[in-house]
């Protein structure tokens, strides 16, 4: 190769060429850019996540006491099932994967894009107009008010004639195909994109969480999807799927939404976890302890998840060996979690921990993911699950989990990022400061709901009387609500500042790791002038290795500047196996998210002629995305 | 962590009456001792998580040469409490309570139980039949006798609810086209609350009832009272009142056994004054409580199935007077 002697900047200057993307909004538009598309669904899912907050806030102010008279019953319900159903399809999903997921895996592994860069457009345009599909039915009053498992009958046209439910299911339908093009789309990268080297056994952690919660997205969301389709064809067509009288079932829906469902919640957790093993490396110089079991243990997680849905059925009267079965499942999937648990303790105590303002939110983060771990444990008990199955008990358990466990790592990596992506420092003492806030505020926010659910307050009530003993806790809940708020605004002032103000950081202020601090902040488009060599799970920490990618950079051994090129390995081993050319810059994947858009519109409006014509509009988008295809290398 | 002493004190002290920490019956007792057990377990868990978590704060800064310094400490912590220890933990706590306890709160063997009712969900009141009776028929307030067991057959005619008394027992939801059981055991005479607790509409919050536990004797009074059809009403003005229910809105959606009213969307009011509720305890069983309600009920439980009812002042007043004495 290379028998030209060019100089090295020449060849980096040819790179950018190469692989310049259109300036301005249109750039924005038609990138497939995986930085790009990362911070787009950075920007969007962080308006979601106001959304689902003003929700939740909302809530809290309504139940600070007795007989409130905030909002009414009506508005009520709308509220918790918006908020349920934005903060994970629209806020925690994307954020971790759209947001996380898309700017670092190419970081992480090395590579120059994602597998598919068009299909990564897409799953962002899709995202973003079903996220506006289910707001405008919020906004024009009809906002789903089933509850976020939209449990049948409830959800059937006998109980909710207005169009609140088909927005639920088409919404959720819609979302489900951006998810499922993204997991796809994860899994080809990781598997065929890797520098060549990083074989199975030197892919990150948080490769490994990501790999589990694409496969476990791409597994659950087709029974979601049959399941809301099914709901759809009840309320529209009038089959009658759960409808008993007519030889359908009712527990059908919750059997397929907990199929969903379970694997969801880890799904969430997952990329956090990865999130975790990230930082921890770098925040203590030293490499996670026990680093094989916890990749087996991220992918067992989900690979369990799948077996355990019915724990949110042990009070639908199933048969006694099914609930023992789910039971003793349950208990199984404590364990990969809890191998993960004492190998990030053991990696922080055995490390030289830096308790900067990442490291703070993942301590935290163990905190609260063994809090509500434990009280889920504690679900493995079935008459106890019986007992405070859908009251505040269970809501302060899975928030411990999905505030603690999926958004903390979330603030965490944000601000371990932060430099990467802005190639800015962001300020640490208000960076710690919103950590205690959020922290208290969390703490003082979910607690007290363990305590009133063992009290009996049920969950999804828009009032309750004063006589429960119940009204000194939800104020407190409430107080807490708004200390996270306050908390959670500290953080993004901070990184808003940072950005504007900060210092440079330089590629690597942590000394991480990972491939991500082996380049330039923020990263060029090309990401690395000379794809990393990689020799072991740590590559950025080994010196010589990154000495060799100079070497190679001044001889023109994978630099591949000659077009918009990426080079693909065998799968478990990493060995090079070919060069690729990767698609550039597209309006197809736009256009197409917005007819789809259309589509749905007009599927819930019930024209359906339009919808087909919008529909044919789809095909043809398609047709004019495959007409300039990359030429093969 | 310290947090917790005070709150686990507190919580002690509560005595709500709904609360599962303070249970009146033989299985919400198992379960709130397991739920301490488990509480214990947990707690020591915490502390040592949250030990490991400070005890890297005080070391910060501090490791051995190279990058992996205590790898072997580590996996002997992560095999022997990660795994060892967890598992012999989940092994005891599945066995304990899902072989040993859950026997004690499943539905009641076929024949085990004295006395069955009959708990219907409606949107939003709880209707309670006693089959074997000649029709006696209620709402949101269910009698039982004290120290017997009682089989809870929960049903529902509209969408799923859940049957949860928290001081006896566990809960179990009512499903469309399914019959769910759970047992009922009081240990003492008294008055014990429950709530639907299944997400079940706009009035899920006002879906509340009481379950009484009477002396034996009281209770089948209490029986046989309620199976019989509804007193005549004595005097002008009841008479009056009969009028305007048999006459107007209320015979469409209401029965009152013993006369031509049939409705089944609300409740059975043949013997309504004996109740001491209303409107899924929304509000007490008393004349102006029962008038507002009458006038006003989309005011008092917004969305419920009641429109309100257009009546001048005589024809409330003759109303009153013939539900007030429909003993």
């Amino acid at each position: 190769m290379a028998t030209v002697e060019l100089p090295a900047r020449e060849r980096v200057e040819r790179l950018e060429q190469m692989w310049q993307g259109k300036p301005g909004i249109l750039g924005w538009l038609t990138t497939t850019d995986h930085k790009k598309i990362g911070l787009l669904y950075f920007w969007t899912t962080l308006v979601f996540f106001a959304a689902g907050g003003a929700e939740a806030l909302t809530m809290r102010t309504q139940l600070a006491h007795a007989n409130n008279n905030v909002v009414g019953p009506a508005t009520y319900d709308e509220l918790f099932t918006m908020h349920g159903v934005t903060m994970i399809f629209f806020f925690i999903i994307p954020m971790t994967t759209g947001a996380f997921g898309n700017y670092l895996i190419p970081l992480l592994i090395g590579a120059r894009d994602m597998a598919f860069p068009r299909m990564n457009a897409l799953s962002y345009w899709i995202f973003l107009t079903s996220g506006l599909f289910l707001y405008i039915g919020f906004a024009t009053g009809n906002g789903p008010n089933g509850a976020w498992f939209g449990f049948t009958p409830l959800t059937e046209r006998a109980f909710s004639p207005t169009r609140a439910e088909d927005f639920y299911t088409l919404a959720l339908i819609f979302n489900g195909i951006s998810s499922s093009l993204g997991s796809a789309n994860f899994i080809v990268t990781m598997f065929k994109l890797r520098a060549p080297g990083m074989s199975f056994n030197r892919m990150p952690t948080f490769c490994y969480a990501f790999l589990a919660a694409s496969f476990g997205l791409l597994f659950a969301l087709p029974v979601l999807t049959a399941d809301c389709i099914y709901l759809y064809l009840d309320r529209i067509v009038g089959t009658h799927f759960f409808d008993p009288a007519h030889g359908g079932s009712v527990l059908l829906w919750q059997h397929l939404f907990w199929i969903f469902g379970h694997p969801e919640v880890y799904i969430l957790i997952v990329p956090a976890f990865g999130i975790a093993t990230s930082i921890i490396p770098a925040m203590t110089q030293r490499k996670l302890v026990a680093y094989p079991l916890v990749a087996i243990a991220e992918l067992l997680v989900v690979f369990i998840g799948f077996g355990v849905w019915a724990h949110h059925m042990y009070t639908t009267g199933l048969p006694t060996i099914q609930v023992v079965f789910f039971g003793a499942a349950t208990a199984m999937v404590v364990i990969p979690s809890s191998i993960q648990v004492f190998s990030w303790c053991m990696s922080m105590v055995t490390g030289r921990a830096r308790f900067k303002t990442p490291l703070l939110f993942i301590a935290g983060f163990i905190w609260m993911f063994v809090n509500g771990g434990l009280t889920g444990i504690m679900f493995v008990s079935i008459p106890f699950d019986q007992q405070v199955h859908d009251t505040y008990f269970v809501i302060a358990h899975f928030h411990y989990i999905i505030f603690g466990a999926a958004v903390f790592p979330i603030f965490g990596g944000m601000y371990y990022w932060f430099p990467k992506v802005t190639g800015k420092l962001y300020l640490e003492r208000p960076g710690q400061i919103s950590f205690w806030l959020i922290f208290v505020g969390t703490n003082l926010l979910f607690f007290p709901m363990y305590i009133v659910g063992l009290l009996g307050m049920p969950r999804q009530i828009y009032t309750y009387p004063g006589n429960m003993g119940w009204t000194a806790y939800n104020l407190a809940e409430t107080i807490g609500g708004f200390l996270t708020a306050f908390g959670i605004l500290v953080c993004v002032g901070n990184l808003l500042v940072s950005y504007l103000r900060g210092l440079p950081s330089g590629p690597d202020p942590w000394l991480g790791p990972t491939l991500e601090w082996a380049t330039s902040s923020p990263p060029p488009e090309y990401n690395f002038a000379v794809i990393p060599t990689v020799t072991s799970a740590y590559p950025n920490w080994d010196p010589e290795d990154r000495e060799e990618d100079v070497r190679k950079l001044a001889d023109g051994v994978m630099v591949l500047e000659e077009g918009h090129e990426q080079p693909v390995v065998t799968t478990a081993d990493g060995n090079f196996s070919e060069v690729i050319e990767m698609p550039h810059s597209s309006p197809w994947p736009p256009t197409l998210g917005l007819c789809l858009g259309l589509v749905f519109t007009f599927l819930v409006l019930e024209k359906f002629f339009v919808a087909g014509i919008f529909g044919a509009l789809c095909l043809l988008s398609l047709v004019g995305w495959h007409a300039k295809e990359p030429q093969e290398a | 962590m310290l947090a917790l002493v005070p709150l686990t004190l507190l919580l002690a002290s509560c005595g709500s009456a709904q609360d599962t920490l303070n249970p009146q019956g033989p299985q919400a007792k198992t379960i709130a001792s397991e739920f301490w057990w488990m509480l214990g377990g947990c707690v020591f868990a915490l502390a040592v998580i949250t030990g490991l978590l400070v005890l890297a704060w005080v070391r910060r800064g501090s490791m051995g040469p190279g990058r992996e310094p205590g790898e072997r400490a580590g996996w002997i912590v992560i095999v022997v409490f990660g795994i060892g220890v967890m598992v012999v933990g989940l092994v005891v706590l599945f066995f304990v309570s899902d072989v040993h306890i859950m026997g004690q709160t499943e539905q009641p063997a076929a024949g085990s139980t004295k006395l069955t009712v009959r708990a219907i969900g409606h949107q939003w009141y709880w209707e309670f039949d006693y089959p074997g009776t000649k029709h006696a028929v209620t709402a949101d307030e269910m009698h039982i006798p004290v120290r017997t067991p009682v089989l809870i057959e929960a049903q529902t005619t509209d969408v799923i609810h859940t049957v949860w008394v928290p001081q006896l027992n566990r809960k179990i939801d009512t499903i469309p086209g399914q019959n769910n059981e759970i047992e009922l055991y009081a240990d003492k005479v008294g008055r014990y609350r429950g709530q639907c607790n299944q997400y079940c509409g706009l009035q899920h919050a006002h879906m509340s009832f009481y379950v009484f536990a009477d002396p034996p004797a009281k209770f089948e009074a209490w029986l046989r009272k309620q199976a019989q059809p509804a007193a005549s009403p004595t005097g002008e003005l009841a008479r009056a009142g009969r009028n305007v229910f048999m006459t107007g809105a209320c015979s469409a959606c209401h029965t009152i056994r013993g006369t031509p009213a049939h409705g089944t969307v609300g409740p059975d009011l043949t013997h309504l004054a004996s109740r001491t509720t209303l409107a899924g305890l929304t509000i007490p069983n008393r004349k102006g409580y029962l008038g507002g309600w009458i006038l006003d009920s989309q005011h008092i439980k917004p969305g419920n199935q009641m429109p309100d009812i257009n009546l001048d002042g005589p024809q409330l007043q003759a109303l009153l007077a013939y539900l007030g004495g429909l003993k």
